[in-house]
């Protein structure tokens, strides 16, 4: 792509954020998709077709494609975007940019191929098997040096509260990444790798991971997403400095030791257990910290969520951070952890957080993003966004309702013991009581697909250049039939 | 260049900014929230807390498998070098205390139970025989379930067990049996019985085996049997040994009746086809020594109880009788069933069980029980022992 005009030499490089921008919308629609397809298999068994294209295998397609392919793209082009312009320099090294494009999504596309040819780690969310991890792993340390380097030839005195978290998150990620796939290959010609720790350890180290995944993928990476897109939007300063210092540093030194909460009533031992847990409450405040900070910096611009549905998506994404947020501590406790775990009431949580937060803050940056990469006005539609808004809340609401109600009767139905001693309910009995939640949570997910299918229709316009002029009445000002909106 | 020189005072709000200045975003230098603050110093609190009365931290390298054996109720395990908590809680004894709950209410009846050795006395005790039902039907779903369908509805290949069609005896004593050694299982006692195939093992030409299919088609017709037909001489020669000679089945070789619309592998002329060209022999694995004795004895009364259990004419061990289906409301319409509703089954089946002494050892426990009267519990152990 040249974007390079004669007269200036661009002083940001932009191109590599278009290609990382439009990655993340591709790869959005394809997570979207596949999540739809196995929420179907799982109320319409029959949709399963050995062995490719199982529920086992397509799983972490899903969840791959959703979280590392639509959420990394996402993270690594604002990432790039963002600090470019919050230290006015341009990025260290184009080519070691542009390598971890390419790098980054030849990374999902071997993760992906390995998952439906039945080649899996059986972590979940680190499921690549040791070549990918290896070629993640280089890829990765190029993209440290890539914003290590911006940031240290900024030209600005500070570093912008974004980049702590940009940062913290690639660090964070790196350090994770290595440590839970420390694996012994069978041979260097065989896909399969045995993990270097077994039992209980390796499952710690497994949750301390996934945990943190969603720590500092999910939260960190999203929150610095959220930093610069939603005081720019808004158009207003950030609300708390000091805030943000305190829950910056809080929330990456507890998010890492809350990790054991997934392993409660394991043979995880009693006191990890316990520190899991109470980490987890004490994470609370912290985490909250960052839906403050974004809520807040709307003080003295509320108006602005009547007229402007991107910045209404960036507001919703972060009222539901705050809600996953405490929910989270709140199913760490043992006691509703007892109830919850192992239920839809999981599946639920993360999809509120992923659809609501990591979603929606994307959609946001993404609606801010497209129309300045490619030298655009505005978008061609706002109606459009905000039918994009409505229909996804729509299938979010629809899809973690169905899952409470779907976790909790599970978790109460495992649990039921009649008067007189005996399981009141087999496995299958549960499983068909959830049949209809499914089918509900696959219609949410349904709505979830259409709302980006909007947004592709829309971006795809804008790129073009058209711009729908019915809806933006000062346009038409110089022409004949206004068509004006009162 | 943006610096603390720059500080000013956001005009909406009022507020001071900090005077830094990225690509246009600027920060306001308001305090964290107080509400915000306690909040979180609360969580601190309340988690040092925990800490005191929960095991919290370790004390010991290397942290998970260090220290020494314990044993915690029935559990050994191995304890962790880390605080204990004045709480003195582990979640061993949570578990074991959450399972005694749920053990202490099945021990109110389980001692009357196993003292109530017959399944008659357990019929006339309400109380123990709705116990029975309830474990009954719990074991149902967790171990039966998954090939008899969770209503007992059967499907291809598996019978239903909710109606009075039964291949190898409907008795409590032939339906115990059945659970406690399986069919074609691999144990000892398990009930054994081979169909030829016919087709596969070249033991009838083809146009031999669609003439007894016709006459086998007619024996459940209708019409009933048609021994002008040319199958039908086949079918005394090769099939009457096992189904009997009018074709109503043979309960000591577990043969299915052929006059009745009840088909285990389907009563198409292509599915009896191919049963008689390949056979069949499906297996029930045996539950002895995976589930208790109480559990089998609770099973056999909810199998009975299902619809079809049988009482009548039939060996059932010991005292347990023939009072069974009078006395549970469930099986009101055994009798009828018995006489009435399938006479060529019924009878074949009474004659079946009359032979059954005779014939394999399997299915002795049924007869000789009822004639010794002997030490009921002993039921299960005598009737493996012959």
């Amino acid at each position: 792509m040249t974007t390079t005009t004669a007269d200036v030499a661009p002083r940001y490089n932009d191109d590599v954020v278009r290609l990382f921008t439009v990655a993340a919308v591709f790869w959005g629609v394809v997570g979207f998709a596949a999540g739809l397809f196995i929420a179907l298999q799982l109320a319409f068994p029959a949709l399963n077709f050995e062995p490719y294209l199982n529920f086992g295998r397509l799983r972490p397609v899903h969840t791959s494609a959703v979280i590392f392919a639509f959420g990394g793209n996402a993270l690594l082009g604002t990432s790039y975007y963002i600090v470019q312009r919050t230290c006015r320099t341009r990025l260290w090294s184009d080519g070691l940019a542009l390598f971890t494009f390419w790098g980054y999504n030849f990374f999902i596309v071997i993760a992906a191929l390995g998952y439906v040819l039945g080649v899996t780690q059986g972590k979940e969310y680190a499921e690549p098997e040791w070549y990918a991890d290896l070629w993640l792993t280089v890829v990765w340390v190029a993209y440290l040096l890539v914003f290590m380097g911006t940031l240290i030839k900024r030209k600005e005195p500070h570093i912008y509260v974004a980049n702590w978290f940009y940062l913290a998150f690639i660090i964070t990620i790196a350090v994770l990444h290595i440590g839970n796939n420390v694996v012994i290959p069978v041979s260097f010609t065989d896909v399969k790798s045995y993990s270097a720790a077994a039992g209980v350890q390796s499952a710690m180290i497994q949750w301390w991971y996934g945990h943190n995944a969603v720590g500092f993928f999910l939260t960190a990476g999203f929150l610095g997403m959220m930093y610069y897109f939603v005081p720019k939007q808004a158009d207003r300063p950030v609300y708390s400095y000091r805030l943000s210092i305190l829950h910056f540093w809080s929330l990456i030194f507890l998010y890492i030791w809350a990790g054991p909460h997934h392993l409660h009533y394991t043979a995880l031992p009693d006191w990890a257990q316990t520190l899991g847990m109470t980490f987890s409450i004490i994470l609370w405040m912290p985490s909250w910290g960052g839906m403050i900070n974004g809520m807040m910096t709307l003080s003295g611009a509320w108006d602005k969520l009547r007229t402007d549905p991107v910045l209404r998506f960036m507001i919703i994404a972060v009222a539901f951070y705050g809600m996953s947020t405490f929910e989270g501590p709140m199913m760490s406790i043992k006691a509703v952890n007892s109830l919850s775990h192992y239920t839809d009431w999981t599946v639920g949580h993360v999809h509120s957080g992923a659809l609501g937060w990591v979603g929606f803050i994307t959609f946001g940056a993404l609606y801010y993003l497209v129309p300045k990469l490619w030298g655009r006005e505005r978008l061609y539609s706002t109606k459009l966004v905000n039918l994009h808004l409505w229909v996804a809340t729509i299938g979010i609401v629809l899809y973690i309702c169905a899952m409470w109600v779907s976790g909790i009767m599970q978790g109460l139905m495992w649990k039921s013991y009649d008067s007189m001693g005996f399981l009141e309910y087999s496995f299958v009995e549960t499983v068909k009581e959830m049949h209809v939640f499914y089918v509900i949570r696959a219609g949410g997910g349904f709505l979830y697909l259409v709302g980006a299918l909007i947004m592709v229709y829309n971006f795809i316009k804008t790129i073009k250049g058209d711009v729908r002029r019915s809806e933006y009445p000062e346009m038409n000002l110089t022409q004949k039939g206004t068509e004006a909106l009162a | 260049m943006s610096d603390q020189h720059n500080k000013e005072i956001d005009q909406i709000t009022g507020v001071e900014t900090t005077g830094h200045e990225w690509d246009g975003l600027k920060e306001l230098n308001n305090p964290a929230p107080r509400w915000w603050v306690w909040v979180w110093v609360a969580t601190v609190v309340w988690s040092v807390g925990y800490w005191v009365v929960y095991p919290a931290w370790p004390t010991a390298w290397p942290f998970f498998g260090s220290g020494s054996m314990e044993q915690t109720g029935s559990v050994t395990r191995t304890t962790t070098g880390a605080t204990k908590g004045t709480f003195g809680w582990t979640q061993y004894e949570e578990l074991e205390a959450s399972q005694a709950e749920i053990t202490a209410r099945q021990a109110q009846y389980l001692d009357k139970f196993q003292a109530t050795t017959s399944y008659d006395q357990i019929s006339k005790d309400p109380e123990l025989y709705a116990f029975a039902q309830a474990g009954g039907k719990a074991l149902f779903k967790n171990n039966c379930a998954v090939c008899h369908g969770s209503g007992a509805e059967g499907s291809k290949g598996f019978p239903n067990l909710n109606d009075d069609d039964w291949l190898w005896g409907g008795t409590l004593a032939d339906i115990e049996q059945t659970l406690r050694y399986g069919v074609r299982s691999g144990h000892d006692e398990a009930r054994q019985s081979v169909m030829p195939s016919f087709g596969k093992d070249e033991l009838l030409e083809k146009e031999e085996i669609e003439q007894v299919v016709d006459y086998v088609l007619a024996l459940s017709s209708d019409t009933g049997a048609d021994s002008n037909l040319p199958g039908a001489e086949i079918f005394a020669n090769n099939c009457a040994s096992c189904h009997g000679e009018n074709g109503a089945g043979g309960r000591d070789f577990g043969a299915p009746n052929l006059t009745d619309a009840i088909w285990l592998y389907g009563g198409e002329r292509a599915d009896i086809s191919n049963t008689v060209y390949f056979a069949h022999a499906g297996v029930m694995p045996f539950w002895e020594g995976k589930l208790d004795e109480d559990s089998i004895r609770q099973l056999t009364l909810y199998v009975h109880s299902l619809g079809g259990g049988e009482g009548e004419g039939a060996a059932v061990p010991e005292k347990v009788s023939m009072e069974v289906p009078a006395e549970v409301p469930a099986q009101a319409e055994e009798e009828p069933v018995v006489t009435d509703e399938e006479p060529v089954a019924e009878e074949s089946s009474s004659e079946v069980s009359s032979e059954a002494a005779t014939e394999l050892d399997v299915d002795v426990p049924a007869e000789p029980s009822v004639e010794e009267g002997s030490n009921p519990e002993a039921v299960s152990d005598e009737s493996a022992d012959k």
